[in-house]
């Protein structure tokens, strides 16, 4: 915008304005604006993330006085690894649980509070309520809810003449029992993009089916709510997918990986060998593959997004 | 304090369009001038690179001769009032209209939210003010409305209030982007008389953009018509009417649109228009206003088909086709000549003078229309302006 | 799903108290944990380790835990904690991201749109990939257990400048045109005639930021070591550890006063408070 050689196009005569136009604003102060904003991104993101992927290269420790080149050797270590692998597995396994539970529960309150005629913000609040609580508080309640013997989960199985169930001792239970906590807390978030969603399904679509011959609301779930819905289901699915891979918080209070591991999870094992052992060169290893996992999580959703932005 | 505005070969183009193909217009010091034109054409383009909103792709514009396009909009005196007002909607009317003047008559630190207060020797700054806004709102009649918020005025008194805040800055010019487009027709009619009564007592330089012909020709002191980036052409409204120097000026001003028929499909209608006109005219577009179609009376006259009137109470307008030509001439008379009028099979005779016909060549452009005897010329002259 | 017209009116009133027998049920079972929160923390020691559940505490404690808590315990101090952190970091985050969202969203300078990628892309990010490097960083400048350690990483918000940018752009130009013919400058376009615009969107992402920052454990737990700094998860956490014996009454009370601000705030505003939770997944 500083020097303007224009040549007239009607009428022919060029115009030289060295002068800045004054209607121009200066690019200099947009970068003014911007700047605090992408110093931050610098240093507090990109930077590190830069440094974490050529730390994952290194065999760096805390204390070290060099870095030493190591290769591609963590991550050879961290396949061969038994208690990495087993770290993913659980987390897998638990998504596996979380997510469906979440998703589906979060559905069926979606659907059937849109149903009511009354009360439907009462509803919307009570389940959402458990979003707001904070995590690490509420998982103490459910360590309590479900102890094994003052629980009162468990006198209730006592009470009906069943068997005590054990969930934060047993390595079989253990996820599933932070399963539960997390599909708690998560339900409400679910329900409320789904009833998004919903109102989103004009009225008169179920008008059409009902007259098309599909009077059953079972009918009409099937093949005009459900169908409508694809768009927001794969975004739920993959949004729930996300934050459950990034259990933290529950393992680290109630049972710190344990009993034996068999609650230890991607990013619980991350943070010991990077914060208690500091073995930092395989700990950055261990955040590239999270950081890859969530990554590909989040493209999935991005495009599952654009495509419900345009359905 | 009222200036003059020279918009020297003004050019604006986004990548490959040219939207303003080097606009050039001189306005008068206290003119009440308008920039007439259909949507797209480039007059709020050319309103905004005035007031700086906007670089031009080249030209120059010059307030009472000094040059301004180094200067930002703040710098160029220039007032603006927007056609969806563009008040502050979190400010009340009275903070709307003092913000120019806190911009520019307090300092830096007393304009800050809370600690500006504190700010010393501003309080005669802010008394003033309060004042100058007092004084404008009574001047458009918003006094009892200072303390609302926009959201809660009408379309009316939201424009009143864009006005006052130019108005409050006293600036050299005024432009004014379709004020009144957003308003009910009723209302637009009483404020086109206030406007223009405003525009009498303040003295001031007005730029009026306006997409509607009426306002164009009701309020301004000099109209230029703008098309497809360009001036066609820039007259006082009588003259614009009487003697447009394009087809296009002539179809766009003028309600009813004129009437326009191919000189030879013309001459087909009426033989005798040939002789009055001159056959060399064969290749022209020739046009008149439908108030030129006289009733009966002396030759020439046209054969016409009465296909549709409308009554628009003390006019008639009347739809009519002639022999040989697809198109639809109207009609205008009082309503009295109207009930004169006896249609012999839906037949009427229609008079038309060749004094009132304005030639148009293939490209657009008027020309002369006959090399007729000179006590005709004469004549013409005064129409053929 | 509403039903068709039929000649029964009795099918809809069914299908209602069907569905809110259905509801009432869940809703009890979801807010089954929070009732035994309360109730716990009213509760006397024995009764806790009985076999048999009492939904009322047979003696009530009263206040006596809560009392205990606020002063054997730094409940108070992680409360401050978190509410410093917090709004610290909500501080930093709204003065950065809002001028870079202006920026992107309304003037037009050289790689806008890059930069624009980049913010895209860092939205993926999640804060535990940044944690290692800016811990070894911090460690060597000496600055880890300090507020600023626990606020740097979030001081950074990509979200918000995302969110603001959107925000920005549909704010009406004429009304920018008309502050900058009034005098203005472009810096209070932003924080006079805009940014009061886009009140709504600003809380919904303070509420936002809040409650996330407020319930973090993962970065406070990296950083802070010492007690005065502890965040209210991180600080419960400790005391839930150092609690042998299972003092669940304590406990009890500790976890209640720690979540009420929120859920109070919710409940309050709960409109703002689900509009801004959800907001990152509707972005």
């Amino acid at each position: 915008m500083s020097a303007d050689v224009v040549i007239g196009a009607a009428s022919g005569t060029p115009h030289l304005r060295p002068r800045k136009l004054g209607a121009t604003l200066s690019a200099r102060l947009a970068y003014a604006f911007a700047a605090p904003s992408l110093i931050l991104l610098a240093v507090v993101m990109l930077l590190p993330i830069a440094a974490v992927i050529a730390m994952s290269f290194t065999d760096y420790r805390l204390g070290d006085l060099g870095v030493t080149f190591a290769g591609v050797e963590n991550y050879t270590k961290l396949a061969g690894d038994r208690t990495f692998w087993r770290a993913l597995t659980n987390t897998l396994v638990y998504v596996a649980m979380v997510v469906p539970g979440a998703v589906l529960l979060g559905l069926l309150l979606a659907v059937i509070i849109d149903g009511l005629d009354h009360g439907k913000a009462f509803y919307r609040l009570v389940f959402f309520l458990p979003v707001t609580a904070t995590v690490v508080a509420m998982a103490l309640v459910w360590k309590y809810l479900l102890h094994p013997n003052i629980g009162p989960f468990n006198l209730l199985l006592r009470a009906l003449g069943l068997p005590t169930i054990d969930f934060f001792s047993n390595p079989d239970l253990v996820l599933a029992g932070l399963a539960i906590i997390n599909i708690w807390s998560l339900a409400g978030f679910n329900m409320v993009l789904f009833s998004a969603g919903l109102t989103s399904v004009p009225q008169e679509l179920h008008d059409a089916a009902s007259v098309d011959g599909l009077d059953h609301p079972l009918d009409r779930f099937f093949h005009v709510t459900l169908p409508l819905l694809g768009p927001t289901t794969m975004f739920v699915i993959v949004t729930s997918t996300i934050t459950a891979f990034k259990v933290f918080d529950t393992v680290a209070v109630l049972t710190r990986g344990g009993p034996r591991g068999s609650s230890d999870v991607l990013l619980y094992t991350t943070y010991l060998e990077g914060f208690s052992y500091f073995r930092m060169g395989s700990a950055a290893a261990m955040t590239v593959v999270f950081l890859a996992v969530i990554l590909i999580f989040s493209l999935i959703q991005a495009r599952v997004l654009d495509r419900k932005v345009h359905y | 304090m009222a200036a003059s505005v020279e918009i020297d070969d003004i050019r604006k183009s986004y990548g490959p369009t040219r939207s303003l193909k080097g606009v050039s217009l001189d306005i008068r010091a206290g003119e009440f001038m308008t920039l007439v034109g259909p949507s797209g054409c480039g007059k709020s383009t050319l309103l905004r690179i005035i007031a700086g909103l906007m670089p031009q792709s080249g030209g120059e514009i010059r307030i009472s001769g000094a040059p301004i396009d180094h200067l930002p909009p703040k710098a160029r005196d220039v007032a603006m009032v927007f056609q969806s007002y563009a008040l502050y909607p979190h400010m009340t009317v009275a903070e709307n209209i003092a913000t120019p003047l806190n911009a520019r008559r307090l300092s830096r630190f007393a304009r800050l939210p809370l600690i500006g207060r504190l700010a010393p020797f501003q309080n005669v700054a802010r008394a003033r003010i309060r004042e100058d806004v007092e004084t404008v709102a009574r001047l458009v009649e918003i006094e009892s409305l200072l303390q609302r918020k926009p959201a809660a005025l009408s379309g009316g008194q939201r424009q009143r209030v864009a006005l006052a805040r130019a108005i409050v800055r006293q600036p050299k010019v005024f432009l004014m982007d379709e004020p009144l487009s957003n308003l009910d027709a009723r209302l637009r009619v009483t404020m086109r008389t206030e406007i223009t009564a405003l525009h009498k007592r303040l003295g001031a330089t007005f730029l009026y953009v306006t997409h509607d012909q009426v306002e164009a020709m009701t309020m301004s002191d000099r109209v230029a018509v703008m098309m497809e980036g360009e001036i066609v052409q820039c007259a006082s409204p009588q003259e614009l009417y009487d003697a447009p120097a394009d087809i296009r000026v002539a179809r766009f001003i003028g309600s009813p649109e004129i009437n326009v028929v191919p000189a030879d499909e013309l001459f087909r209608a009426c033989t005798e228009m040939a002789r009055h006109i001159g056959p060399q005219a064969a290749d022209l577009d020739i046009a008149f206003r439908p108030e030129a179609l006289r009733p009966a009376g002396e030759a020439p006259l046209f054969d016409c088909r009465l296909e549709q009137t409308e009554r628009l109470g003390y006019d008639v307008l009347l739809f009519l086709r002639i022999a040989g030509w697809n198109g639809r001439l109207t009609a205008r008379m009082t309503a009295e000549e109207f009930g004169r009028l006896v249609p012999c099979e839906g037949r009427i005779a229609m008079h038309l003078s060749p004094n009132a016909l304005l030639a148009f060549d293939r490209s657009g452009r008027r020309t002369a229309l006959h090399a007729a005897p000179a006590e005709r010329s004469v004549r013409e002259m005064a129409h053929v302006g | 799903m509403r039903a068709p017209t039929r000649p029964t009116r009795l099918r809809p009133f069914l299908r209602q108290l069907a569905a809110h027998t259905v509801l009432l049920f869940l809703a009890f079972l979801f807010l089954f944990p929070f009732y035994v929160m309360l109730v716990t923390s009213f509760r006397a020691p024995q009764e806790l380790f009985t076999p048999v559940f009492h939904w009322l505490p047979q003696q009530f404690t009263g206040l006596d835990y809560y009392v205990e808590a606020l002063t054997t315990s730094p409940v108070l101090t992680f409360m401050k904690n978190g509410a410093i952190i917090s709004l610290g970091i909500l501080a930093v985050q709204l003065l950065t991201a809002i001028p870079c969202a202006y920026a992107l969203a309304k003037m037009e300078f050289r790689g806008r749109d890059l930069i624009f990628a980049v913010v895209i892309f860092a939205l993926t990010i999640p804060i535990q990939a940044p944690a290692l490097p800016l811990f070894l960083g911090l460690n060597a400048f000496g600055l880890l257990d300090t507020y600023f350690a626990a606020m740097l990483p979030s001081f950074l918000s990509v979200f918000a400048i995302f969110l603001l940018r959107q925000t920005f752009k549909s704010y009406p130009d004429e009304i920018i045109h008309a502050a900058r013919l009034d005098g203005l400058s472009e810096w209070s376009i932003l924080w006079r005639i805009v940014v009061p615009g886009a009140i709504p969107a600003i809380s919904a992402f303070a509420i936002f930021s809040l409650t996330t920052h407020w319930n973090d454990l993962y970065w406070p737990l990296v950083v802070i070591r010492s007690n005065e700094l502890m965040t209210p998860p991180l600080g419960l956490s400790y005391f839930a550890d150092s609690e042998t014996g299972e003092n669940y009454g304590a406990l009890m009370a500790v976890a209640t006063i720690l979540t009420l601000p929120l859920m109070v705030a919710f409940l309050i505003a709960q409109r703002q408070f689900i509009r801004g939770i959800t907001m990152t997944a509707v972005k």
